[in-house]
């Protein structure tokens, strides 16, 4: 493919931030939910 | 606007009062003068360091005059509500009852005093450095665009400026904010203030159309930061 | 099944699964279909294959910061001042800002290929520029000390200004622009032509990083949650301490 390194760069770029994004929200949801009771998570 | 606060002051008096502090402080610390005023000339001169080249300046001198007032303008806001942090001057208007909205113009049209007399210089050293002409109907138009795009950066550089008052780092978030914000300035005072130094072969006519663009800038950022400000500072 | 659910994603529901499910698939379809099986473009040749994640990051990129100015005044203009309104706008400008930059840097490369140069004083991209830059600017007031509340009204007033700001931004440099005729290049944005699997491919794009979108923002507004409360208990902590120890003085 002509250009690869530029296309294959662009999705990596995509999908990396969308994924960085992603464990770095769960992991800090992780580490402060350890204090939060069941009552104050109105999602579940 | 008639205000609902339960004072009898009036709100000319309120914009007059700390118009009249701002204005009485500079005159007693001279920071505007002996600090920002220098700093803002070694701009130009670094200015013609970096680029070297007389045509070139010359081509470039109303950028750089706003260039330079823009940031002078970062220098003076963080000075001004220092002082008025430091000493909880902020808080205890807040506590007074007093419409917040006329301490918001009192602060832009000291801001803005301090600002015109701060362009006057740095545009008679762009004439002495950059070697510009100005015409008498440049002149006209120079003057028009300086009142306009003044009174937009007073008014957005108050409004941030109360923003980040009080705030740690606010040194660095100041311009993070107000940069974006004043782009448009930038953009429409050089469009102007080259037409009126006829940089380029730029006509004086061609200026005109952007003073409407700071005009508008202005009014938009008046209205919105006198309705804003009270609940930016209030807390 | 929830408790274990609960160990491992404390934000996590049902509802979330599924939506981050579809999502993962959706967009292992849309990598998969866009780097392989759709054609090269006749004007654009290989380089159309970066609109597949380009176009969808701009469109959520816009959405988000809809829904942030939308939310703030929701937050500003309700009697009750719910939290809830300013999680959301919170949230949604992070994953905004992220797919701001996404957009930028996959433009630029695109760019590139297409214009020979990474940048170029297009009204559209500059606008886009600042749009970014307001929005770094707004998640750092977001993260100015003071209470939550302090936090909200801060943060809702900020985003009512970029309202204001963002079309005079627009407008002073469509007219900067204008001026100077020889900059614009030709742009083959228009023409491109795309055939079926390429517009589904695009389309799939579009619905892919929308759900990506709502489950990182659903995510997000319960860890902000998560986070306030877990401050509020360490502050309340830190008062009840001091309470004893003046007690037992």
């Amino acid at each position: 493919m002509k250009d690869a390194g530029f296309i294959f760069g662009s999705y990596i770029v995509t999908l990396g931030a969308i994924l960085m994004f992603t464990f770095a929200t769960l992991r800090r949801a992780k580490d402060s939910s350890q204090s939060v009771t069941e009552k104050d998570k109105t999602w579940l | 606007m008639k205000s609902d606060s339960p004072t009898r002051v009036g709100k000319g008096k309120v914009v007059t009062a700390v118009f009249l502090k701002d204005i009485q402080i500079e005159l007693r610390s001279r920071v505007v003068t002996n600090q920002v005023l220098p700093f803002a000339g070694l701009v130009m001169v670094m200015f013609a360091f970096a680029l070297d080249n007389d045509d070139v300046l010359q081509r470039v001198a109303g950028g750089l005059v706003w260039l330079a007032t823009l940031f002078s303008l970062f220098i003076i806001v963080q000075r001004s509500f220092a002082i008025d942090t430091a000493d909880g001057a902020l808080d205890s208007l807040r506590v007074a009852g007093i419409d917040l909205s006329a301490v918001f113009f009192g602060k832009a049209i000291a801001l803005a005093t301090k600002l015109i007399a701060l362009e006057i210089v740095l545009i008679c050293s762009a004439v002495l450095l950059y070697r510009v002409d100005v015409s008498a109907t440049g002149l006209v138009l120079l003057v028009t665009c300086v009142l306009c795009a003044t009174s937009g950066l007073a008014f957005v550089g108050t409004l941030y400026g109360g923003l980040t008052a009080g705030a740690k780092g606010r040194e660095t978030l100041l311009p993070l904010l107000l940069l974006p914000v004043v782009a448009p300035v930038l953009i429409a005072a050089t469009r102007a203030t080259e037409a009126a130094f006829g940089s380029g072969g730029a006509q004086t006519s061609e200026g005109w159309a952007w003073i409407g663009l700071l005009a508008v800038f202005a009014a938009v950022f008046g209205v919105g930061g006198s309705l804003a400000f009270g609940s930016l500072i209030d807390e | 099944m929830s408790q274990v659910l609960q160990r491992t994603s404390p934000t996590g529901t049902r509802t979330t699964k599924v939506i981050g499910a579809l999502a993962l698939l959706v967009m292992a379809w849309v990598v998969v279909s866009g780097l392989i099986l759709t054609p090269q473009d006749v004007v654009q040749g290989e380089s159309v294959r970066i609109m597949y994640v380009h176009v969808p990051s701009a469109w959520i990129a816009y959405l988000a910061f809809i829904f942030t100015a939308v939310a703030s005044a929701s937050w500003l203009i309700s009697k009750k001042h719910s939290m809830g309104f300013d999680r959301f706008a919170g949230a949604s400008a992070e994953v905004g800002v992220m797919f701001m930059a996404i957009t930028l840097i996959t433009g630029s490369l695109w760019g590139r290929l297409t214009w020979g140069e990474f940048w170029q004083w297009d009204p559209r991209l500059t606008t886009t520029a600042f749009l970014f830059v307001t929005y770094v600017g707004y998640l750092a007031v977001r993260r100015l000390e003071g209470s939550v509340e302090q936090r909200a009204r801060r943060s809702a007033v900020v985003a009512m200004l970029a309202v204001l700001e963002i079309p005079l931004v627009h407008f002073s440099v469509v007219l900067w622009r204008s001026l100077h005729q020889g900059a614009t290049v030709l742009n083959p944005n228009g023409d491109v032509k795309m055939d079926d699997l390429m517009l589904f491919t695009l389309f799939s794009g579009v619905v892919g990083f929308t759900l990506v979108f709502v489950w990182l923002v659903l995510h997000r507004q319960r860890t902000m949650l998560l986070v306030d409360i877990a401050n509020r208990q360490g502050l309340d902590a830190a008062i009840a301490a001091r309470q004893t120890e003046s007690l037992v003085k």
